[in-house]
């Protein structure tokens, strides 16, 4: 008699949803011949709907499901609205923009819902094995999104770069996890803690970490594994790279967090040192390099790494202070990039012909709201008040000096006034600098507009107001310590 | 509501943005609607200062108005406002001279007229809301917030060859300081917190809190950094004359008039009271750079080809002043620091609205296209010739009452000190004079002056208010000094318990390592020194 352990689709419902959209759409696809795009972009934001008032019981569960595969809390609760704010405002952007780039593929839609329900999985798996599983979910999906755009050489080698890194990668984080079952005997992340926790922790346990930390640091783009963040960035459709930069960052993260906070706490020493001289590397090397970029997502793909160091700093800084504030960080992220690659998209135009800082010369005056809009999400990228996120940056160097990291907070500011040059600069050249030729017309849709809105609104409300959303971090991560 | 009721700090920080979001909504080409808008929001908010002044109760130093709401509770951040008698004459000074710079700006600022009302007007409510909050963190929000506005203002109408160097110069100086600021402010709070079980921003349960001296240092050397590029002290001045130089008329004018100030008000505010060991261990090396600052301001400033340099030059030199008198710890130094701070906000102020109206007929500044403007310009002549004056300090107009007080208090305590700043004053006779006289007097030798237009009714109005001011400071100075006086032997008195506190802190316990340090103060009562609120 085969033993079936309980099964309780409730606990992943939001991620059961988002799989199930994306099938409507497949089989939707498959009689409907015109206006695909529409439909499916719908669909999806219906799903995403569904999905989100599915996910509200989640907040005050804190139990396991599937024999302990999967954790129900409040942690997976707050990232999966995260997760699902980053997808819908991702779908909003993107419409239009397949639309104008002639790629009439629903399936990008599909992929998206795909990749955010392993973007669930990761952040509420409680087994590593379950972890992979969603990363590759995620990772697979988002290699096809990357390699997505017809006729574009960067496009191709973006994705190609990305697969055989993520692959590596990949195969180093399986390689880290099976290390650890030889020395825990079990992938669990309680089984794993407890083994920790009792002593006599093996060099191949600690080597098995060690391999789990390099897998998620290229995930997460920390510096040194952060090589192929800005060539894919720069490849892969705007919208999407919006996509990732927040919801794959926000995905990796939050597995890190809970794999290193929940499973390996007894280890923290060990680690805590090691993410201390990553997040300063990171910092420093995001900042720098951004400084000297010409090209719009490529300073934006830097900066996104340096703002990867800059929630390092928060798990480094570690308890509850710590990592709410890494959580605030990514949810006030969430919004701010979101909203500044949208823009990108849609400056970009056709074929992302206008990728580079000068082609922003002149914005203020053809466009004067897009503009403002995006002095608001450069402003929360710099961290001025009073933008969401300053409000992060604030939390996460709130944690680093509670915990007593002065240095690397010292490190921190420092590196974020030299932040401050790269994307003033972008506001220099859009209020200061007449364009070189007649400004182009942009194409508002509905939907950009939309999400241009909800997210510089976003940033301001979370920015000025941040107490719920605070108290949300700080609820969100009491589930691990 | 209650007259006396009404948050009218709140009032008046906010109403220029309500004005500047109104704003959003004008036509881009409705120009003249959008100043009187503008216009019309500036001296709502000079009113309702002006209930703030008459509220304000003259003989307490307390802080007055108060407002207090909870912000982000969890950290103990809220919003909190509050008047005194240092604090009050800055405010007066911000909002007075609010509705001048936009009349000032009428003609002159043709293009992004509304960008540039809106810069105005959210620049306004930051300048007031630093000189009115009373929480570390509401204070460090609107630190920053006035960047944006002021780098735009220098940045898009400033002088077109190299406003973008100047802008983005103002932008990295002014933010390096205030980011190792906030460090500073967040292992205060820590400390604070830590002894005394309460975290909180608030700045006065912080005043209560004795640092130890290890950590006053460092605590003290940030904010220092903070506010010396703010003011700016000698050797952190080069972003200034830049910035001044490049800016158009009216960004000069705030920047001068009021962002200055901000800097030093961020001294007798924060600094000191906050860290007076470190402060007061400082005083000998902050009052040389505070000299070297008067007699090297001046010297520059004396060679200056260029009219609007020249005067940015002599914000340095006067700075110098305000820092010196401040570090006297008299209370004539500390009054004379404020009167000058509001003194230089006048002059300075006029001097650069003087100079931008010239500018506006003849394109140029430059000392040597002038020459005889006396002949052509009579009214515009005698309004320079005041303000040049009050700038140098001459009896019966108000620079004479800072400077005096300055000197005086200075001298009481460091005699010295005070016989090199008097060298300053007559360098600044030096070279405002001999600016004036090249301008003003003499022949006209450049035909093109011979037709220039003398003021006309709007720049009178411009002038005329801080002309009021400039006269009344000088001759019946009481009416500003007597509401300070509390406050300023308030802020003294804090210092000084607060300095033998930690004294006898560190005497008795001298336990090495911060840490041990600050937790050790919760035992002994440090929060015996009591702070009248």
């Amino acid at each position: 008699m085969i033993q079936i352990p309980d099964i309780n689709m409730a606990s992943i419902l939001p991620a059961l949803i988002l799989c199930v959209a994306g099938v409507v759409i497949l089989l939707v696809g498959m009689f409907v011949r015109t206006g695909m795009l529409t439909i499916a972009s719908v669909i999806s934001l219906f799903g995403i709907a569904l999905a989100f008032l599915t996910n509200s019981p989640l907040r005050r569960l804190n139990q396991t499901a599937f024999a302990g595969l999967v954790a129900m809390d409040a942690f997976s609760w707050f990232l999966n609205i995260m997760i699902l704010i980053a997808a819908a405002l991702t779908v909003l952007i993107s419409l239009r923009y397949l639309a104008d780039e002639e790629m009439d593929l629903y399936e990008y839609f599909v992929l998206i819902l795909f990749a955010s329900a392993g973007m669930m999985f990761m952040v509420s798996a409680n087994h590593i094995l379950v972890l992979f599983i969603g990363l590759e979910t995620l990772s697979i999906s988002i290699y096809v999104l990357v390699g997505l755009r017809p006729e574009n050489a960067e496009s191709k080698e973006a994705a190609l770069k990305y697969l055989l890194l993520g692959g590596f990668s990949s195969g180093i984080f399986l390689y880290g996890a099976a290390l650890l079952y030889g020395s825990a005997g079990s992938l669990s992340l309680p089984a794993i803690a407890k083994y920790l926790q009792a002593g006599q922790v093996s060099l191949m346990a600690k080597a098995g970490m060690g391999l789990l930390l390099v897998g998620f640091c290229f995930k997460i783009a920390a510096a040194p594994f952060h090589m192929w963040t800005p060539d894919v960035y720069e490849g892969a459709p705007a919208p999407l790279t919006a996509y990732m930069s927040v919801g794959v960052k926000a995905a990796a993260f939050a597995a890190f967090v809970r794999v290193f906070f929940d499973a390996m706490s007894a280890l923290q020493v060990n680690w805590s040192a090691i993410l201390w001289v990553l997040a300063a590397l990171t910092m420093i090397v995001g900042n720098i390099a951004a400084l000297a970029q010409e090209n719009i997502k490529r300073m934006l793909a830097y900066s996104s790494i340096a703002h990867a160091g800059y929630i390092l700093v928060g798990m480094v800084a570690g308890q509850e202070a710590g990592t709410s504030s890494m959580i605030y960080y990514l949810f006030a992220y969430t919004f701010t990039n979101i909203g500044a690659f949208g823009v990108v998209a849609l400056v970009g135009r056709k074929g992302e012909a206008n990728v580079s800082l000068d082609d922003y010369r002149g914005l203020g005056k053809a466009h004067p709201m897009l503009a403002l809009t995006m002095s608001i999400f450069l402003f929360s990228l710099a961290g001025i008040p009073p933008t969401a996120g300053f409000v992060g940056k604030f939390t996460i160097f709130y944690a680093a000096i509670q915990a007593g990291y002065i240095w690397l907070v010292i490190i921190g500011v420092l590196t974020s006034a030299a932040s401050v040059f790269y994307y003033f600069r972008v506001v220099m050249k859009m209020y200061m600098e007449a364009p070189a030729t007649e400004p182009p017309l942009l194409q508002f849709s509905p939907g950009m507009v939309t999400a241009l809105f909800v997210a510089a609104a976003g940033v301001l409300y979370i920015g000025i107001f941040p107490t719920t959303y605070l108290n949300m971090a700080v609820e969100s991560v009491k589930p691990l310590f | 509501m209650e007259f006396s009721s009404f948050p009218w700090l709140t009032f008046i920080t906010f109403v220029p943005i309500v004005g500047a979001l109104l704003l959003l909504f004008f036509r881009r080409n409705a120009h003249t609607a959008m100043r009187s808008v503008a216009l019309v929001f500036m001296l709502a908010d000079f009113v309702g200062s002006l209930a703030v002044y008459s509220l304000f109760n003259p003989s307490s130093g307390a802080m007055q108005l108060q407002e207090f709401r909870a912000w982000v509770p969890t950290w103990g951040i809220s919003y909190k406002l509050g008047v005194d008698g240092i604090s009050l004459f800055l405010v007066l000074l911000t909002t007075l001279l609010g509705p001048i710079v936009i009349l000032a700006s009428w003609e002159d600022i043709q293009h992004r007229v509304k960008e540039f009302l809106v810069s105005l007007l959210v620049l306004q409510t930051g300048m007031i809301g630093v000189f009115l909050a009373l929480d570390l963190f509401l204070f460090y929000v609107f630190w920053e917030i006035m960047l944006i506005p002021m780098y735009l203002l220098i940045g898009v109408w400033g002088n077109p060859a190299r406003r973008l160097y100047a802008a983005i110069k103002f932008v990295l100086y002014t933010i390096v300081g205030s980011l190792l600021m906030l460090v500073a402010i967040l292992a205060l709070y820590f400390m604070a917190g830590k002894a005394s079980g309460v975290y909180t921003f608030d700045l006065f349960k912080l005043y209560e809190f004795a640092v130890p001296l290890k950590a006053q240092f460092w605590m003290f050397l940030a904010f220092f950094l903070a506010f010396a590029i703010k003011v700016p002290m000698f050797p952190f001045h080069t972003w200034l004359p830049d910035a001044h130089t490049e800016a158009p008329t009216v960004g000069s004018v705030v920047l001068a008039a009021v962002l200055l100030k901000m800097g030093t008000y961020g001294f007798i505010r924060y600094a000191i009271p906050l860290f007076p060991n470190a402060a007061i261990d400082a005083t000998w090396w902050i009052c040389w750079l505070s000299l070297i600052g008067i007699i090297y301001g001046a010297w520059v400033a004396m060679v200056q080809l260029d009219v609007k340099r020249l005067v940015a030059f002599s914000s340095v030199s006067h700075l110098g002043f305000v820092m010196l008198g401040m570090f006297a710890f008299t209370v004539e130094g500390v009054e004379g620091s404020i009167v000058q701070m509001v003194n230089h906000g006048l002059s300075t102020g006029a001097l650069f609205l003087l100079v931008g109206m010239i500018y506006e007929r003849r394109h140029t500044r430059l000392i040597a296209d002038f020459g005889g403007l006396s002949k052509v310009m009579p009214l515009y002549a005698v309004f320079f010739m005041i303000f040049t004056l009050s700038s140098i300090g001459l009896p019966g107009l108000n620079g004479f009452i800072g400077e005096f007080l300055v000197l005086l208090g200075t001298f009481k305590v460091h005699p010295w000190y005070a016989v090199i700043a008097a060298s300053g004053v007559i360098f600044a006779a030096v070279y405002m004079l001999w600016m004036f006289q090249r301008v003003m007097f003499g022949e006209i030798t450049n035909p093109k002056n011979l037709g220039l237009k003398d003021i006309g009714a709007r720049e009178v109005a411009v002038l005329t208010p801080i002309l009021i001011f400039v006269v009344w400071i000088g001759v019946y100075p009481n009416t500003f000094l007597r509401p300070m006086e509390p406050s300023v032997k308030n802020f003294l008195q804090l210092v000084d318990k607060k300095k033998t506190v930690v004294l006898e802190m560190e005497r008795t316990r001298p336990v090495p390592g911060v840490q041990a340090v600050a937790s050790s103060s919760g035992a002994r009562p440090a929060a015996d020194v009591t702070v009248q609120e």
